[in-house]
């Protein structure tokens, strides 16, 4: 998705940088080798990135401008709710959820599109102040909770796995809003990888609640 | 041993051995680790110093050795150790996060691609940059 973005907007002085949240490093490497990027493609094996920018989730994104400036802080990069509604054995969605998550990754790329094109003066890129506005506020739980996960994450790496996981429990318990943590951990204790029922459990104990967050965008759903 | 963890550093401590929740560093091991030193104004790094409170010296010094893990709590700053206290993280608190991100100036890291090779987001300055997340999982 990214390296067709990055091949039309390239040449007005645009980079994508793509970080793989997976703590191991191999798991990401045939998703890499398939979409083949020309962009740089890391691999944050601490999830450092989402302590950081408090990423919760992926795709998340932050849009920076030529100075170094967040002009739009941490949100969903085009993703949006219908994957809730799909059938869970065929992965299929209704059309109409289908529809609005096509809709909401359109007006997410048009609207980078627009500020890649016109900076400033794009409609999409926050003034200081609203930027402000969208600030995510990171909890005191979620820092720890990051302490822990990077604690939990050498211990696996350097054998002592039980003790490792343990900590990843402890780091998601405290920040129960990080997807990233939890579905992490679905895999490193092979629970079963996303998109199984301990996902879709935990998913639709969201009820009204949203996997991601709003956006705050013209046009989006 | 005991091998502490900080955002950008990892740092092997051969001849320490945790004391339960302390560790206890030369004054030259902290400074190598975190970057924080010990002057007689108290706990310094760059041009900010920290006073160790008045009558609690013992809390975070002895014999010319100083407990890390005192500093950072007293720093406001979260940390975690393992079991066996081998493995030591301290970490960023909240406060901090919000207060750079409130800045608008975008934090700086490095990170390797798949051939190792390092990145940082420095390195783009002058570009449009947008920073996206993803995950196998």
């Amino acid at each position: 998705m990214w390296q067709a973005l990055y091949e039309e907007l390239k040449d007005h002085g645009f980079v994508v940088i793509a970080v793989a949240l997976d703590s191991r490093e191999e798991d990401p490497l045939p998703w890499i080798e398939a979409a083949a990027p020309t962009y740089p493609c890391l691999i944050d094996r601490d999830h450092r990135l989402a302590d950081l920018y408090d990423m919760v989730n992926v795709p998340q994104a932050v849009w920076i401008d030529e100075r170094g400036t967040i002009v739009r802080p941490t949100e969903p990069a085009g993703a949006y709710e219908g994957f809730r509604r799909m059938d869970r054995v065929t992965r299929e969605m209704p059309a109409d959820a289908a529809r609005v998550t096509a809709q909401a990754k359109a007006t997410y790329l048009d609207a980078l599109r627009d500020w890649v094109r016109r900076g400033d003066a794009s409609e999409h890129a926050f003034d200081a102040e609203r930027a402000r506005a969208h600030a995510p506020r990171p909890t005191e739980d979620a820092a720890r909770a990051h302490v822990l996960f990077r604690l939990g994450q050498h211990l696996i790496r350097h054998g002592q796995p039980d003790e490792g996981d343990r900590w990843l429990a402890e780091a998601s318990r405290l920040h129960p809003e990080s997807w990233a943590m939890w579905r992490q951990r679905a895999g490193v204790t092979e629970l079963g990888l996303a998109a199984q029922p301990d996902f879709w459990a935990r998913v639709d104990a969201l009820g009204a609640r949203r996997y991601y967050a709003p956006v705050d965008m013209k046009g989006m759903p | 041993m005991a091998i502490l963890l900080t955002e950008t550093t990892e740092t092997v401590l051969p001849d320490t051995r945790a004391e339960g929740d302390r560790l206890w560093l030369s004054a030259a091991e902290l400074e190598a680790a975190i970057g924080w030193s010990s002057r007689p104004e108290g706990f310094c790094r760059a041009n900010i110093c920290v006073p160790v409170p008045p009558g609690r010296e013992r809390e975070f010094m002895r014999g010319g050795q100083i407990d890390v893990a005192a500093l950072w709590r007293h720093l406001g700053q979260p940390l975690a150790h393992s079991a066996d206290g081998g493995a030591w993280v301290l970490g960023t608190a909240a406060a901090e996060r919000e207060s750079a991100l409130r800045s608008l100036q975008a934090p700086d890291f490095s990170l390797p691609d798949r051939t190792g090779c390092r990145h940082s987001l420095s390195e783009h300055r002058g570009k449009k940059v947008l920073l996206v997340s993803w995950a196998s999982w």
